[in-house]
């Protein structure tokens, strides 16, 4: 972990109609960290990472992401981000190997870098077999794992992953994570969302929303501290209210 | 104490997939009997075969004594069915939702008030709020309001957590449990493990296969070997040395420490000498308490390799 | 580029593995131009003719075998008076009526001309145009090849044409019943046919099954909405061909609305059955739109007449319902006929809603496979 921060808000203000989504955050995240976002359905979570991600601008306040404004530069972050959602990311009628060339592809990767990435990620993940099935073929752990390997494909600074963990059998869910420090250690950012609150545990930092703004920011020991808790479950059912409606 | 359902060798293939593989259960009345597994395990063709929405290639299944293949219209009126889905009308209210199933089901919202009372009452404000706009969490509630009222002997509720915070679900388990007082008896299915510990009984399923059927407790205090945790600021590498270790037997992360079993007992005497000499000086173990989720690793790494 | 590049790749892959999509790109142009070429002509052939010789001698004879030799006409009948010409029409097979005046032969012979005249089937406006252009030239013909040697004996014929029900040839007697038949089937087909896939997509379905509802319950409640507010709809309907078209209704108004509301409940019930087979809402919006309105224009005889085509289209329009709605509501509204002459039409239709609603209680899946 650096020191250098490679995500830097301040007061973030993200306002739909009269509705505030995203209310003062100030936060910074720095190279090599994982980081969890946590919060309730509703509380902003999406919103912010959306404005991170390059996808939508902020309404006011100072957002800098791998050292780009994200108002005026949303391109260039885009081109240093690796994103995977929960929902979808990896077209299910191609197959596992025309998905990595069309992403390589898309990130412009050199036709042989394309290649001895693919290579080397079918060998670490041992998916040598499912080289050419189409991804509706494969259950949904190895999904999973291959999206999280397809958005770091190009080496990103930052990878965004939006609830990854879904649904997943608790093995593979934990093998998820390990390669989610392997990439923090080569110097990756992760920024991931989760409900899994023992997953919270596993991150170098956590930070809470709550209708808009955060509530909590702090290495997960600290905060049980804190809030004299035995668990990060038990500090976010202390301060998190679900939206009353 | 009559059982509510008893299966025996329910097999279930989609093509040349097979769903569901040789499974038998029961379950007694009142009880809150949950399904645990992950996506895909077989949880939903399960419950569809319980609803009488889809029919098994082979097996038996009598549901409140009858059988239910062949008696399957009058199940249908005996159960609440919560599909994974949230199947409420969106472009209806709250309480257009309510009184349409009740009067489908032949009763009135007035007649099983009572019922749902507790659970209803969170979004009777918002009851001339159409259904589409309500969050997660009230959808959930109207829902399993929808399936309660008209007083089923049997709820069948699939996923209903899923993609819900913390607080909610575990509000909802506090909702069901107050169920058991009127004689319902719950089949519940979740992928979080930690639920498991709110059922009666518990069974664990993955890829089709029934690894498990018992209470929670007698679950986790099968299991076989010491459970140790062992913490350090450098996680990873924490993981990845331990499992170099020779005695390790299985080492997986749980929260902030890492869970590991050896194969010798007596490693944990020599372990944490191993792992300064591999540059983890701050390393502590201590012999740790078995949770549900330990148990349900062990007998997923077991049933993976079955 | 190569980004590019890769992603058009990607396109094409998605294409060449969804068989629907190669369908529509392929099968439906190919579909299209069979139809179109065959169903689309502005021949007429084995038109109905029926004769009222008030002459009865060698000429009208021969010209009477004149045109229906010509191959573009075929003989019905032979009419006794001009009361029979009303009633000739109503049944529909006859398009044009040639009458002979009296002495025929005798006046061609003696003054070198004689008239006679074409009455044709205003309620067809384009068979009745063709009808008469093709019957005049068979005329000319005749009149030029029977001439004697010298100019001065040149005949002449003059066929008097009259158009009967529709005197001047109003097109929008043809297009309007046409529109009406076209668009109740369209969208009340549509309507029934999303209600249900919606239900199915939305997986409220699920929980309808497992609950004590039948499904023909299921199926009349949804119907039922519909068949009300679609009277409405009649209503609005009848009252602007009225009002700006002045399409009459010269028969019965309650006869016309009792076989608009048949013929609506039999489209309610065929978007029924369409939900049947579809799984997903677009599915059901593709078949009962896109999958019903050709054959509905082309093969329903509203536009282009069934006799002009081959007789395969024939045989695949006696299943299509507009067929047989247009035949009534023409019949009705421009030929002002009841229910003597349309019986045979409104069974069929009955018997078609009922076909319609057995088979979807039947197909109508109870569980979910």
């Amino acid at each position: 972990m650096t020191n250098n921060p490679v995500i830097s808000v301040h007061n973030l203000v993200k306002k739909f109609g009269s509705f505030v989504a995203n209310d003062n955050l100030t936060f910074e995240v720095y190279g090599g960290e994982i980081f969890g976002f946590l919060g309730a359905n509703g509380a902003g979570k999406t919103t912010a990472i959306r404005i991170l991600s390059g996808l939508s601008k902020p309404t006011s306040g100072e957002v800098l992401v791998a050292g780009y404004d994200a108002y005026h530069q949303t391109e260039k972050i885009k081109k240093n981000i690796g994103y995977m959602c929960q929902k979808f990311s990896l077209y299910e009628d191609l197959t596992v190997k025309e998905n990595i060339i069309l992403y390589g592809g898309i990130y412009g990767m050199s036709k042989s870098l394309i290649r001895s990435r693919l290579k080397d990620l079918l060998s670490r993940l041992k998916f040598e077999e499912y080289e050419n099935r189409t991804i509706s073929d494969l259950p949904l752990g190895l999904r999973q794992k291959l999206a999280f390997s397809v958005a770091v494909l190009h080496e990103p600074r930052i990878v965004f992953l939006d609830e990854p963990t879904g649904g997943v059998d608790p093995i593979t869910r934990r093998q998820f994570w390990e390669m989610i420090y392997e990439t923090a250690e080569r110097g990756i950012t992760v920024f991931v969302t989760t409900h899994y609150m023992d997953e919270a545990e596993y991150c170098d930092r956590v930070s809470i929303m709550n209708e808009g703004k955060i509530v909590a920011l702090d290495t997960p020991g600290k905060l049980k501290k804190q809030y004299n808790a035995e668990s990060v479950e038990e500090v976010f059912i202390k301060i998190a209210r679900p939206y009353k409606n | 104490m009559q059982k509510v359902i008893e299966s025996s060798g329910i097999n279930k293939s989609f093509g040349s997939t097979k769903a569901l593989n040789d499974i038998s259960f029961d379950v007694n009345e009142s009880d809150v009997f949950g399904f645990i597994g992950p996506d895909g395990a077989g949880k939903t063709t399960l419950f569809r075969i319980i609803t009488t929405l889809l029919l098994p290639d082979d097996g038996e299944l009598k549901i409140l004594g009858i059988d239910s293949i062949t008696h399957f219209k009058e199940l249908r009126k005996n159960i609440g069915y919560m599909p994974g889905r949230f199947s409420l009308y969106q472009d209806l209210s709250v309480e257009e939702n309510l009184n349409f199933y009740a009067t489908v089901f032949g009763t009135s919202v007035q007649e099983n008030y009572d019922l749902i009372a507790d659970i209803y009452s969170h979004i009777e404000p918002f009851k001339k709020r159409l259904a589409g706009q309500l969050s997660g969490g009230m959808k959930q509630k109207l829902a399993l309001s929808c399936a309660l009222i008209h007083k089923p002997a049997l709820l069948v509720l699939d996923e209903p957590t899923t993609g819900v915070d913390a607080v909610s679900r575990s509000e909802f388990w506090d909702m069901l449990a107050k169920l058991r007082k009127h004689k319902i008896t719950i089949l519940v299915s979740t992928p979080y493990m930690d639920e498991a510990m709110r059922c009666d009984r518990v069974a664990l399923i993955q890829n089709g296969h029934i690894l498990t059927v018992d209470e929670p407790q007698n679950i986790r205090d099968a299991f076989p070997r010491k459970l140790f945790a062992i913490r350090s600021a450098s996680k990873y590498k924490l993981i990845t040395t331990l499992r170099k270790f020779e005695w390790t037997n299985t080492a997986f992360p749980f929260g902030d420490s890492v869970h590991v079993t050896f194969t010798n007992d007596t490693a944990y005497n020599s372990v944490i000498e191993y792992l300064t000499k591999e540059g983890i000086s701050d390393a502590a173990i201590e012999e740790t308490k078995v949770g549900i989720e330990d148990r349900f690793l062990e007998l997923m790494e077991n049933g993976a390799k079955a | 580029m190569k980004r590019f590049l890769g992603f058009v790749k990607k396109e094409f892959l998605h294409i060449f593995r969804d068989y629907r999509t190669l369908f529509i790109l392929f099968g439906i142009p190919a579909a299209q131009i069979l139809i179109f070429g065959f169903a689309v002509s502005t021949d007429i052939k084995n038109a109905g003719v029926a004769f009222l010789d008030l002459s009865n001698d060698e000429i009208t004879q021969k010209l009477t075998d004149k045109i229906v030799s010509s191959g573009f006409f075929k003989k019905t009948e032979n009419l006794l008076n001009y009361n029979d010409i009303d009633v000739i029409f109503k049944k529909g097979k006859t398009k044009a009526v040639v009458v002979f005046e009296k002495d025929f032969g005798k006046k061609l012979v003696s003054d070198g001309k004689a008239s006679l005249s074409i009455i044709a089937d205003g309620s067809e406006p384009n068979t009745a145009t063709l009808v008469t252009n093709y019957a005049t030239a068979i005329i000319s013909d005749f009149a030029r090849e029977n001439a004697g040697p010298s100019l001065n004996n040149s005949l002449r014929i003059n066929p008097e044409i009259k158009m009967f029900y529709n005197p001047n040839l109003k097109s929008h007697f043809m297009f309007v019943p046409g529109v009406i038949t076209m668009i109740l089937i369209l969208i009340c087909a549509l309507m029934t046919s999303v209600t249900i896939t919606r239900e199915k997509e939305f997986g409220t379905m699920e929980v309808l099954l497992v609950s004590p509802l039948r499904p023909i319950q299921i199926i009349l409640g949804k119907v039922m909405p519909y068949f009300i507010l679609s009277f409405i709809n009649v209503l609005l309907i009848l009252a602007l061909s009225w009002f700006v078209f002045a399409l009459p209704v010269k028969g019965s108004m309650a006869l016309l609305l009792a076989e608009s509301m048949l013929y609506i409940l039999m489209s309610l019930t065929l978007g029924i059955l369409i939900s049947t087979v579809s799984s997903t809402m677009q599915q059901a919006i593709f078949i009962s739109l896109i999958g019903l309105m050709l054959p509905t224009i082309l093969l329903s005889g509203f536009i282009f007449p069934i006799e002009n085509m081959p007789k395969i289209y024939d045989y695949v329009s006696m299943i299509m319902p507009p067929r047989y709605f247009i035949i009534i509501i023409k019949n009705i509204m421009i030929k002002g006929t009841g229910l003597l002459y349309i019986w045979k039409e409104t069974l069929i239709l009955i018997a078609m809603t009922i076909v319609f609603i057995g088979l979807s209680v039947r197909k109508f899946k109870i569980r979910l496979e």
